[in-house]
């Protein structure tokens, strides 16, 4: 009888899923200003996000469950973000790129949304303006993080990447 | 090229003319409000001046008790490769200003960014919305009383859940 003990692995079918869903996060692209450029770049080939399964950048809502919010959302836009968010199907995730975004960065003006939290749950906060793509990779592997821990979507604790600096 | 234009102005439009400046030759002229529209006319259609290019029309908001805002209109002669500056008075109580859109078209947006921001009221002008804030915005965000951080829940955000 042959031996299949090398081709086999036996799992649980939840680490399974779990498994599939974090090496196949595709991003939803909300570029809306200077931090979109990094965001190319992190799908671009010195980055390469296809690394991690997340090579489909999808332009449709609908077939993606990771939002990268990245740029200067605006009171006018605010409702575009959600519309977008709100099409895509659960679980789904947020991940607020750069300053302007998570805080409103530079922008305290009556015009720019203080934060993109106020309108919709994040679950990973990149620092940066505009963040470094290896910094938004590293956003992208704590949301891998999550899923493989199991928890929830915009409910646990929030993570917050630091800003790195290239020498 | 400015001592030409001054003295033109002068001789057709003597009574239109609040003031004149010059400085660092660079010339602004004041020109009553209602008279607007003829001197830009007449800055177009002169076989020397040729001012043929509205390049900006902009509020300006000085906070004083009379002639609070101003709108100035930058004009240049493509012929001449030349500047030069028109300003209006515009009393706070009194925001109505004629359009020049009949003289240059590309005053259209430029006077909808001036009527967003310091609701300035630009009278004939053929399409008078916001182009900035959203449908609806009560507020003037360019005005000086209009605060920095915004009225909280003058622009409605989408729902959280």
């Amino acid at each position: 009888m042959a031996d299949f003990s090398d081709l086999l692995v036996f799992t649980k079918l939840d680490e399974l899923i779990k498994f599939a869903r974090k090496n196949s996060l595709w991003p939803m692209p909300m570029g809306i200003s200077c931090c979109a450029i990094e965001m190319m770049a992190f799908a671009g080939p010195r980055f390469d996000v296809s690394r991690f399964g997340s090579e489909a950048f999808r332009f449709s809502p609908r077939q993606s469950d990771l939002m990268i919010v990245a740029g200067t959302v605006t009171y006018k836009m605010s409702h575009v973000v959600r519309k977008i968010y709100d099409q895509m199907p659960d679980p789904k995730w947020v991940i607020a790129m750069g300053a302007c975004t998570s805080s409103g960065g530079m922008y305290r003006s009556y015009s720019v949304v203080q934060g993109i939290d106020q309108f919709i749950p994040v679950d990973v906060y990149v620092a940066g303006c505009p963040p470094r793509p290896d910094n938004l990779l590293k956003g992208l592997m704590e949301i891998q993080k999550k899923i493989a821990r199991g928890e929830k979507p915009g409910q646990k604790e929030k993570i917050y990447i630091e800003e790195t600096f290239q020498v | 090229m400015n001592q030409r234009i001054v003295e033109k102005l002068q001789s057709h439009f003597a009574d239109s003319i609040v003031s004149v400046n010059e400085f660092r030759e660079e010339l602004t002229i004041v020109i009553k409000k209602n008279d607007i529209v003829k001197v830009c006319q007449f800055l177009r259609d002169d076989d020397e001046l040729k001012f043929d290019s509205l390049r900006d029309v902009c509020g300006a908001d000085y906070y004083r008790p009379e002639g609070r805002f101003e709108v100035v209109y930058n004009l240049y002669s493509l012929k001449n490769k030349f500047r030069m500056r028109l300003k209006v008075r515009v009393e706070e109580e009194n925001v109505h200003v004629p359009s020049v859109t009949c003289v240059w078209q590309s005053a259209d947006w430029a006077e909808r960014e001036a009527y967003d921001m310091f609701g300035i009221i630009f009278d004939n002008h053929p399409d008078l919305r916001r182009i900035y804030m959203p449908e609806g915005f009560e507020y003037h965000p360019l005005r000086k009383e209009f605060p920095l951080m915004g009225i909280p829940g003058s622009l409605p955000l989408p729902r959280k859940n």
